[in-house]
């Protein structure tokens, strides 16, 4: 990949050249993220006062704050990345943005919900509107992505806490254990007073820092120290014990956490990124292999995993009389329902009942929300944003300069995309449900935070992939030449 | 190091793929399914979220709507009389489901009917809600009343017919409910003691259970000896000793009482109710002959719809003993209130059975009919002549028999009684039954059958003439006042 694509290829043989270097570099895009990024606030100041209006009839009061914070998030975003990364991708900020002021919209929408207040009344707590809390996280994400925009100066840094990255991911990861677990799955630390964070969110991207590290290292060793055996290259059996530790992690997540969706991403990142690596379609097999064979044996032995099998395979036996013991809830059924019911294009923002999934509308389920109000139409929009920017991050991959950049790049990018086919998948009824919420859209302070930091790190890879080499320094040797004159 | 970066993207491309295939799947192919799903509450939140359409009789609106407050049901049914119009309206219970003309014009009372679309589509144009159809039942609400009203604390049921067309004129059944007090979100409590109640009061009687016929079934079986020419002159002695033995038995067939049933000829023994005479009558035509009569009439017919389909009522394959007590309405013979009033309605419309049916039109809000229902002819149970031989057989036992409380001065009134009696040795309380008819100067406009359970202070034929013909004297007068 030419860094330099202006430079006149007459340049390297015609000594009485007399300009041989541009000084204008490939274009910053940062006008285009700009135009993006004003579309990216305005349409969910649109779909806010469109909940408004069906709604209330009227406009809502909040439209001004809302549209004010959502474009301050923005902004600022965007003049720290002209100012501090320039050559990034001009796509990620303004996808991330739309996302997050569309699942604020989402979040704003299912607060005023009468359905669930009225649950929550029923069931002796207190109703709290969750959009104030949303667009909090969503600054703090802001902040995050700001400060590791700013502070990170190249990514390549990160390499250096390869194993130090291990240590904090593994704590993060084993941490809920003992923590008490919350509707079914301990994925949870609860600090008393303070509120809980869920870890893993913040794992994935410090998981995929010692995956990049650890495996730019050991590439060649993995790659090239094998066996031939029936078409496929296998590992020496020392080389193995890397992909044996990090699916024995994910079981142990499975098992103890009983968070089938996080073991999932973990495994399925790591196999990526070793494929990557070491370009080796052997790895794929071994991690297909291992992680199907692990899925099966803990999914019909530990009752919480078989339970959500089960709900995935009949999920309108809960309305079956008499009831199966395993069918404890409606909300893969009312997911269903929901999409069903939103048809082709939906029934318009705010006019849904996807507040009939109850508990959980706004954070794991809110792609259903989604689905019934804006439709297919709607649904596959939003699925197509998280492709684009997980095909964004790809791309930042393959422009990287150096393999530590390109396996990270894909291992976020990867992790994201896994993320989403694991949630809307779960939602959708396409695969078991697990606990995981849609980045971005869903209502969490841990998923916004940690999401918004993902796309802060791809943006500085891209910077630093696209960013012109320094123009070298001209040689004395050839300004001599040219004061010599005919 | 890009080749497997690209394969991973083509990877991920693919996850997008599958979950936007699913997503197709679920909102396109399958949406329609999921949409109206039993089990998807969106469709009753639909439904309720409007006021309900009407059904009327006389031009009055039987139902009604309320606001409820409530989330999901904006609306709640509300009922004018419900325990006497139960039997016709059947419920719409936001919990419980819909049943009977609620359920059956569910799609007409809240818009949705695909003949109501020009209506909607332009009430959406001009931003008006969707709003519902009326039922316009052939009811007659002084009938009714009268049926209701006459049935009171007893138990029992009232079907009544013209017979000219078919429609039905009343439909009562008693203990009844009130459809309004089960209709909310929150009628738990109501719906559960109606379910319990051994009484069964959500029974539709009239339509929905079937009784032994008794004596009254004996007006089938002289259709059926004329039919067959068994007998012509129904003033001429039959062959009937006395007493008489039931075939391939040694049991014989007892009469109430000291009746003249010797020989009688088919009016006197139908005047007594003879059961030697059309015991031996259903014994000599013999189990198929007997059996296609009554199938003429309606029995062993599994879809009687009017449109709320009725109960089969029952002439089975017997043996010869057991038919010649199916010829007095005394063996496994079985038949709905409804079908006892299609009886009289026969006879009365000179042998034409007319279809019964009780939705005479369906009306779009905008009050464009939209459904007429055309009185259709079911059958001819007998010739002309035969009908009017057992009309003046039936008038004799109003006038000079049985069933003198049926009688109305200065109107020609037809009828039969009859007790049913039923449980192990017949221990148990019988049915009395009346059917009849009355005659105005065009035609008979009203046929009626009454049954009422339990009567225990009279176990003999006299019981249906005691008990149920004054109600159905009622239902005729009311009938015969807003004929005029």
């Amino acid at each position: 990949m030419s860094a330099m694509p202006s430079m006149p290829s007459s340049a390297g043989s015609n000594t009485t050249a007399t300009t041989t270097i541009s000084t204008v570099g490939p274009p910053s895009r940062r006008n285009t993220e700009l135009a993006l990024l004003a579309f990216a606030v305005i349409l969910p100041c649109f779909a806010y006062a469109n909940v408004g209006l069906a709604l209330n009839g009227e406009m809502p009061s909040g439209m001004l704050g809302y549209g004010l914070g959502l474009g301050l998030l923005g902004g600022v975003g965007h003049l720290v990345v002209r100012k501090f990364a320039k050559y990034a991708d001009p796509l990620l900020l303004p996808l991330a943005t739309l996302l997050n002021g569309l699942g604020l919209v989402m979040i704003w929408r299912l607060d005023q919900s009468e359905r669930l207040a009225r649950l929550a009344k029923a069931q002796g707590f207190t109703f709290q509107a969750s959009a104030p809390n949303q667009l909090l996280f969503s600054a703090l994400g802001i902040a995050l992505f700001v400060a590791v925009v700013i502070f990170l100066k190249d990514h390549r840094i990160l390499q250096r806490y390869t194993y130090i990255s291990m240590v904090v991911a593994l704590i993060l990861l084993v941490a809920p254990v003992f923590f008490p677990g919350k509707f079914g799955a301990k994925i949870w630390i609860t600090v008393p007073g303070l509120g809980s964070i869920q870890p893993g969110e913040f794992a994935k991207i410090i998981l995929a820092i010692f995956f990049a590290g650890y495996l730019m290292v050991k590439r060649d060793a993995l790659a090239l120290a094998s066996r031939r055996f029936m078409g496929l290259y296998l590992p020496r059996g020392r080389d193995l014990g890397p992909i044996l530790a990090v699916w024995a992690l994910s079981l142990v997540i499975l098992v103890f956490e009983t968070d089938l969706g996080s073991s999932l991403l973990f495994f399925g990142m790591f196999v990526v990124m070793l494929y990557v690596a070491t370009e080796r379609t052997s790895w794929i097999v071994f991690g297909l292999l291992m992680s199907a064979g692990g899925a099966a044996v803990v999914g019909s032995v530990e009752p919480h995993v078989k339970v959500r099998v089960m709900a995935w395979l009949h999920p309108f036996a809960v309305y079956d009389n008499p009831r199966p013991s395993w069918a404890t809830t409606e909300q893969i059924a009312q997911a269903l329902f929901a999409f069903g019911s939103g048809g082709v294009f939906g029934t318009g923002w705010g006019q849904g009942a996807s507040d009939l999934i109850q508990f959980a509308a706004n954070s794991d389920f809110i792609f259903a929300s989604y689905g019934e109000e804006l439709g297919l139409a709607g649904a596959m929009a939003i699925l197509l944003i998280y492709g684009l920017i997980v095909e964004r991050g790809v791309r930042t991959a393959l422009a990287a300069r150096d393999p530590f950049g390109k396996l990270l790049a894909t291992g976020l990018a990867a992790a994201f995309g896994i993320q989403v086919f694991v949630v809307a998948g779960g939602v959708m009824g396409l695969i078991p449900l697990t606990g995981m919420t849609m980045p971005f859209l869903a209502q969490g302070g841990s998923s916004v935070i940690a999401n918004w930091a993902l796309i802060a790190i791809l943006i500085k890879i891209s910077d630093t992939a696209r960013r012109p080499a320094p123009a070298p320094a001209p040689s004395p040797d050839a300004e001599m030449t040219q004061v010599v004159r005919p | 190091m890009n080749k497997p970066v690209r394969r991973i993207a083509i990877f991920c491309g693919l996850l997008v793929l599958a979950l936007l295939l699913r997503d197709n799947w679920l909102q396109f192919v399958q949406a329609d399914e999921l949409k109206t799903h039993k089990n998807n509450r969106r469709v009753d939140i639909a439904r309720y979220s409007q006021p309900r359409g009407n059904i009327i009789v006389d031009g009055q609106a039987i139902t009604g709507s309320v606001e409820t407050g409530g989330v999901d049901f904006k609306y709640k049914r509300t009922y004018t009389d419900g325990p006497m119009w139960a039997p016709v309206t059947g419920r719409s219970s936001q919990v419980y489901g819909a049943t009977q003309l609620e359920n059956l014009y569910d799609r007409v009372l809240i818009g949705d009917d695909d003949r109501l679309f020009f209506n909607r589509t332009v009430d959406m144009i001009t931003g008006k809600g969707k709003k519902g159809g009326d039922v316009i039942t052939t009811l007659n609400g002084k009938a009714q009343k009268a049926a209701f009203e006459g049935l009171g604390d007893k138990k029992g049921a009232v079907a009544a017919i013209d017979p000219r067309t078919g429609k039905i004129l009343a439909l009562a059944s008693t203990p009844s409910y009130d459809p309004s007090k089960i209709a909310g979100a929150n009628d738990g409590k109501e719906w559960t003691s109606l379910d319990k109640d051994k009484n069964k009061p959500m029974l539709n009687r009239a339509l929905r259970e079937t009784y032994p016929p008794g004596s009254t079934f004996k007006v089938v079986t002289a259709a059926a000896a004329l039919e067959n020419g068994l007998y012509k002159d129904v003033d001429s002695k039959t062959d009937s000793p006395l007493p008489w033995t039931l075939p391939d038995t040694v049991t014989p067939l007892k009469n109430e009482g000291d009746i003249p049933c010797k020989d009688a000829s088919l009016r006197v023994a139908l005047q007594w109710s003879c059961n030697t005479v059309f015991g031996k009558v259903s014994a000599d035509l013999g189990n198929k002959k007997m059996m296609d009569e009554a199938q003429k009439f309606g029995f062993n017919n599994d879809k009687l719809d009017t449109p709320v389909r009725a109960a089969q009522s029952i002439y089975p394959k017997d043996n010869r003993p057991q038919n010649a007590m199916d010829g007095i309405g005394q063996a496994s013979n079985r038949a709905t209130p409804l079908q006892m009033a299609m009886v009289a309605a026969a006879v009365a419309n000179d042998g034409k059975l007319m279809e019964p049916y009780m939705v005479d039109k369906v009306r779009a809000p905008n009050l464009n009919v939209i459904e007429t229902h055309q009185p259709k002819e079911m059958s001819q149970p007998m010739s002309r002549d035969n009908a009017r031989k057992i009309q003046s057989m039936m008038e004799t036992v109003v006038n000079e028999g049985t069933g003198k409380n049926g009688r109305i001065s200065g109107v020609t009134v037809g009828g039969k009684t009859g007790t049913a009696q039923h449980g192990v040795a017949n221990s148990e309380n019988p049915y009395a039954w009346f059917i009849s008819y009355a005659k105005g100067s065009n035609g008979s406009p009203v046929a009626v059958a009454v049954v009422i359970e339990g009567s225990d202070t009279m176990r003999d034929d006299i019981a249906g003439g005691a008990l149920a013909a004054p109600i159905a004297k009622k239902v005729m007068e009311a009938v015969l006042s807003t004929a005029k």
